[in-house]
């Protein structure tokens, strides 16, 4: 049976891991190579590096550390952040990433998600989705990196999944922007309507706290992966213990 | 003993050109078959779609080369499905190296398509690669088509049904999991590739 994937967030920012609360007052949490590999042997199931920098400031992230990542870990990795082009997501996949995550860039151009998937084909091609709710509906939003460049989208959060799954996203991966950080739980509600319309697999993203939040949006948003950061960084929770509560409370988990 | 990764200029390369070096393998890239003319064993990797791919092959004369082989040779992903004679994905022939078809996978209630992420491993007959791979033990998968099981199935999976993992004709194998991406489990069934007898 497949497995539900743990996949812990390496928020990076000029090379080091960062973390947040609610996207603001980042603090150095490590090394990228060093946690990478740290995750990989404790039992992440894949690892998204997302350059929260580069969108805001019109980067791209650097192929080099893409490729001391792929050379020193043996699962998947996602890389994302200021991915505006197909040559920028080819550098990147060349560099041994496996998936390339667009969020910004594909508000800006959806038209970017049929260019990557025709080129690389779906497998490869993440959509990332920031998404708060703005009077009773969900609403993107967008460069979420940097506060002050925020943009409110007037997309609703649910056409936007169903317009980059027609368009060829592989993957979706939604952050639930009142919960990034804080670590009160997923948002369940808005995750189990995501789920309803993603025919791709979805990842939770945002809440983590503990390990229950894990079980809870597993049976209740039926999603194909959890994402976290600051839980895994900060030792809340470890990556085995997580996995074998998880495999207890009837979770199909790798071990 | 120097391996050749056959070059279909398709982006996993790099992962498993790394996973190799991982394993201190020695190792070429062979655009051409003269290329890999020093190597003992093959791979075949690939992403993308089935018709680019075999595509590059026919025209680089891998395809003519890989019909007459008598190395190990191990593909990967797409890789392994090119091995079979026929893909539904890009409705085009493959190497026919292998017996069988390539279709689209249905997930049924299993979960969403493409089928991707950890799956098991369930060993049917006597398959080399699994050596001192446990039983159950979970590989990365990421792909939307399939070989239904058949005669040449070795190892399956199980995603809307069964699903050939693992594929095995004489000296030629395949492996529609990522082994490059798998973790300890991938790393022993790449070491296993590097340890048959050619």
């Amino acid at each position: 049976m497949l497995a539900r994937r743990i996949i812990p967030c390496l928020d990076v920012k000029d090379g080091r891991v960062v973390k947040g609360v609610r996207f603001r007052d980042h603090e150095d949490v490590g090394d990228i190579t060093g946690l990478a590999a740290r995750y990989a042997a404790e039992g992440a199931d894949e690892l998204v590096f997302y350059d929260i920098a580069a969108s805001p400031q019109a980067r791209t992230v650097e192929p080099e550390w893409v490729s001391r990542v792929a050379r020193e870990i043996d699962i998947p990795f996602c890389v994302a952040g200021g991915i505006r082009s197909v040559d920028d997501a080819r550098a990147r996949l060349f560099a041994g990433a496996d998936k390339i995550s667009v969020n910004s860039p594909a508000l800006e151009n959806p038209g970017l998600i049929d260019q990557l998937a025709r080129e690389f084909g779906s497998q490869c091609v993440v959509v990332g989705i920031d998404s708060r709710e703005i009077d009773g509906t969900w609403r993107v939003h967008r460069n979420t990196g940097d506060p002050d460049k925020t943009v409110s989208e007037a997309r609703a959060t649910l056409d936007w999944i169903k317009e980059a799954v027609e368009r060829g996203a592989g993957e979706i991966v939604l952050n639930c922007m009142d919960q990034d950080g804080v670590r009160e739980g997923y948002d369940i509600a808005q995750l189990a309507e995501a789920r309803v319309v993603c025919p791709v697999p979805l990842i939770a993203s945002g809440g983590a706290g503990a390990r229950e939040h894990f079980a809870d949006v597993f049976a209740h948003a039926r999603v194909d992966g959890a994402l976290a950061a600051s839980v895994f960084h900060k030792g809340v929770i470890a990556i085995p213990d997580l996995k074998t509560w998880l495999s207890g409370q009837g979770v199909e988990i790798r071990p | 003993m120097t391996l050749a990764i056959i070059d279909t200029s398709t982006a996993n390369i790099a992962s498993v050109r790394f996973a190799l070096e991982r394993l201190g393998a020695d190792h070429v890239l062979a655009p051409t078959p003269a290329d890999a003319a020093g190597a003992a064993r093959l791979i075949l990797p690939g992403v993308g779609a089935a018709g680019p791919a075999m595509a590059r092959l026919e025209s680089s004369a891998w395809a003519d080369a890989l019909r007459r082989e008598t190395r190990p040779l191990l593909g990967l992903c797409l890789g392994m499905q090119l091995l079979f004679e026929h893909s539904d994905e890009s409705d085009c022939a493959g190497l026919g190296l292998i017996p069988g078809r390539v279709v689209r996978l249905d997930p049924g209630a299993d979960g969403p398509w493409p089928h991707m992420g950890w799956n098991t491993l369930e060993t049917l007959r006597e398959e080399p690669l699994m050596a001192g791979v446990a039983e159950g033990a979970h590989a990365y998968f990421v792909h939307g088509f399939h070989v239904p099981e058949g005669p040449h199935t070795t190892v399956r999976t199980r995603y809307g049904g069964p699903v050939t993992a693992i594929a095995r004709r004489g000296h030629i194998a395949g492996c529609q999991f990522h082994p490059e991406r798998s973790g300890s489990v991938g790393a022993q069934i790449l070491r296993n590739f590097l340890e048959t007898r050619p």
